[in-house]
């Protein structure tokens, strides 16, 4: 007898055929629409955002097209609450979020998971690439469509209870699959921005919850170089749009070296002063096999992967790159690998 | 759909004819029109000249409320009960943020039961400007049936147009359209076994709301587009049916419904029934499961072969508190754990000893899910 899975279903192919597969595997399956707004639009325009009117109608259709019930959860408050907000504070306090990371550390494997193992099921199912096989997460055969960073958060108990189909299997194979099995999502085009900012204005969204405070931008040695109108429009290794009028004196351009919430500083540099090789990390989570052989560390989402050596220090975490990184912000997950296997993952607070 | 509605709108189907065309097949489907008019105001209790056929109760609603607002403007004052269904809430919305219409909400009592001194205090605050008032006739979410009689005779004594929602009614409880004093009444197909995408407006004579939809004129010059002549037919069929076995399944319903709450107590005994205890629809019960959040408790009730309802769900399929519950003065925890169970002609004994069998640990476990 098959275990009582629950698949989360965005409207998306890859929830759509990981959904199927499970089904086809011969699990009790039941998909679940996850509902994150409380005021969702009709349509999506393009590749942005997720859970519109029209997404669990996709989820609805495809659910038909497998043949299992399908419901929609309303999850609104918790993301509200647990992803948006936090995104928020964390810019507010100067750090980087990354709210899909955090959505599947606090909502899908965890509200999620936890109504679901309290209404009967066993496992939660996702469409997220990446391979997991006996309890251990690693990275999926496509190295371009990889979701393991994102789910290097979750503990080996929360990882206990999760499947994903999909982990063995490129993108590309994904939507022939999803067109072979008549699912109509074969073609929609991946999301990849931030859900919830729906025109994709980053900063408009923070503006507009943290309001604008002009505040300067200052150069290594302190001396203003110029304005903004709130450090929270920044993120650390960020060039365009700083709105500079006087070049640096090498003519070179600047980058936002780091950010400081309560003088409202945004300090740019060099690119050479953004490099960096040595990461102080809090909260590590170790959710693989033991640290073994060659390790390797990912700073952020579809980021590069450096060789590296970790120290576990008060708690928390100093890892030593083999080679400079740039652009490392507070708040992203530093995650470990061993070759393709998660071994844990830690939250950067700084780095030098 | 009941067999008697199928035979006579599948009798249909294969003809050729526009209801409205003069040569002679038109004149037949004409003629199957006419008399399933006759047969429906026959059954409710109207005039043939009242029965305007619509696609359904929601443009029965939309033309009732908007139609007749329109009618009577300058009057801008359009008196609602709160506990409406959205077919008739959502146009009063719309003409107050549109057409800057006063829309006011009728408050209700805990049963969900709109007070006749409640419509007579809110109509005389202003009588003269009120354009129309509409209270539906019973509650589809908690079964409420409200007193449609005494409610349209204050909008009689003033003058004013009284519409009334029977989609839920029809069928259920005795609905006559003249002993009502109702000046408009909504019903709709597939709430009486017949087909979907057909209802009817009833309409009295003299009254002509401003049509919604323009274009040929067909009905009475207040609603246009080519009749559904099969559906007509269908939908007549099962007005028919209905009516005619009203008394018998309001008889069956009520002790099949009374029995389903007794053992639902027992089951569960903090178990809340919502609605009016005595003067509700025979085939509705309405309970609000302390603890439990309705939507969780649906999926494992469906997992065992029962099929039930929470209140309403928004576009996105998001269970929404219920306005109807909230008008009521339930909190939004206790509107969320509400499920609705409804019984029909096809509903046995062997349905309600299905769900008690099932429903312990179905509420065992919803509670051990919580809220979310």
């Amino acid at each position: 007898m098959g275990m009582r899975v629950l698949a989360a279903m965005s409207g998306g192919v890859d929830s759509a055929v990981a959904a199927a597969r499970i089904a086809e595997a011969g699990h009790d399956v039941t998909g679940v629409h996850l509902a994150l707004s409380a005021n969702p639009q009709s349509h999506r325009t393009g590749a942005r955002g997720c859970c519109t009117v029209e997404d669990s109608r996709d989820a609805r259709r495809a659910a038909d097209v497998i043949g299992i019930p399908f419901y929609i959860w309303d999850m609104a408050e918790r993301f509200q609450r647990d992803v948006v907000e936090d995104f928020v504070a964390e810019y507010a306090a100067g750090r980087t979020p990354n709210p899909c990371l955090r959505c599947n550390e606090k909502i899908k494997f965890a509200a999620v998971l936890d109504r679901a193992l309290a209404l009967g099921f066993d496992a939660v199912a996702t469409g997220h690439h990446a391979q997991l096989v006996d309890g251990v997460l690693s990275r999926s055969v496509d190295a371009g469509k990889d979701q393991s960073y994102v789910l290097g958060v979750l503990t080996r108990e929360q990882l206990s209870h999760a499947i994903f189909p999909l982990g063995g299997s490129t993108k590309a194979e994904v939507r022939a699959e999803a067109a072979r099995r008549g699912l109509t999502v074969a073609d929609k085009p991946d999301s990849h921005d931030i859900c919830f900012i729906a025109d994709g204005d980053t900063r408009g969204f923070l503006a507009k919850r943290l309001g604008s405070a002009e505040g300067p931008i200052v150069d290594e040695g302190g001396e203003v170089v110029g304005s903004h109108h709130g450090a929270h429009g920044f993120t650390v290794g960020q060039r365009k749009g700083l709105r500079i009028d006087r070049p640096a004196p090498d003519g070179r351009p600047r980058y936002v070296l780091s950010i400081e919430p309560v003088s409202n500083t945004v300090t740019v540099g060099p690119r050479s002063a953004l490099e960096v090789t040595s990461i102080s990390c809090e909260r590590p989570v170790w959710n693989g096999p033991e640290a073994d052989g060659e390790l390797t560390v990912q700073l952020r989402a579809h980021g590069e992967v450096y060789g590296c050596r970790f120290e576990e220090r008060d708690g928390g975490l100093v890892i030593d790159l083999d080679r400079p990184a740039t652009g490392v912000a507070a708040g992203q997950a530093a995650v470990l690998y061993s070759g393709a296997t998660v071994i844990g993952s830690a939250t950067i607070a700084s780095a030098a | 759909m009941l067999p008697e509605a199928i035979e006579a709108m599948t009798e249909q189907l294969g003809r050729v004819g526009n209801a409205s065309s003069l040569h002679a097949a038109g004149r037949e489907v004409r003629r199957v029109v006419e008399e399933s008019r006759e047969t429906i105001a026959d059954a409710l209790g109207a005039r043939p000249s009242e029965v305007v056929f619509t696609s359904g109760g929601t443009e029965a609603d939309n033309l009732a409320i908007k139609g007749l607002y329109w009618a009577r403007r300058p009057r801008q004052r359009l008196l609602i009960s709160s506990v409406e269904h959205h077919a008739a809430l959502d146009p009063a919305q719309w003409l107050a943020d549109s057409q800057a219409a006063q829309v006011e909400l009728l408050p209700v009592d805990e049963h969900g039961r709109v007070h006749p001194d409640t419509l007579r205090a809110a109509v005389e605050r202003d009588p003269d400007d009120v354009a129309m008032i509409s209270v539906m006739w019973a509650n589809n979410e908690v079964g409420t049936v409200q007193p449609v009689h005494v409610l349209a005779a204050i909008a009689r004594d003033h003058g004013i147009p009284f519409h009334t929602d029977a989609v839920q009614a029809v069928g259920q409880l005795p609905v006559s359209f003249a002993e009502s004093g109702a000046d408009a009444l909504t019903l709709t197909g597939h709430k009486i076994g017949g087909p979907m995408g057909v209802g009817a407006l009833l309409l009295a004579r003299g009254l002509t709301p401003v049509s919604v939809q323009h274009g040929g004129g067909q009905e009475r010059d207040v609603r246009s587009g080519t009749l559904d002549a099969p559906a007509i037919a269908g939908l007549a069929a099962a007005v028919r049916t209905a009516v005619k076995e009203q008394a018998e399944q309001q008889r069956r319903l009520t002790a099949l419904r009374d029995d389903l709450i007794e053992r639902v107590r027992r089951a569960v005994p903090d178990v809340v029934l919502n609605g009016d205890p005595d003067d509700r629809l025979p085939g509705n019960a309405h309970f609000s499961f302390p603890g439990c959040e309705g939507d969780a408790l649906l999926m494992l009730l469906d997992a065992r072969g029962v099929e039930c309802s929470t209140g309403s769900a928004c576009s996105a399929g998001v269970a929404q508190p219920s306005h109807v519950l909230l008008a009521m003065g339930a909190d939004a925890a206790a509107a969320r754990g509400s499920l609705r169970f409804t019984l029909g002609h096809t509903s046995t004994k062997t349905d309600v000893d299905r769900l008690i069998e099932v429903l312990p640990a179905a509420v065992e476990r919803a509670r051990r899910a919580g809220l979310s």
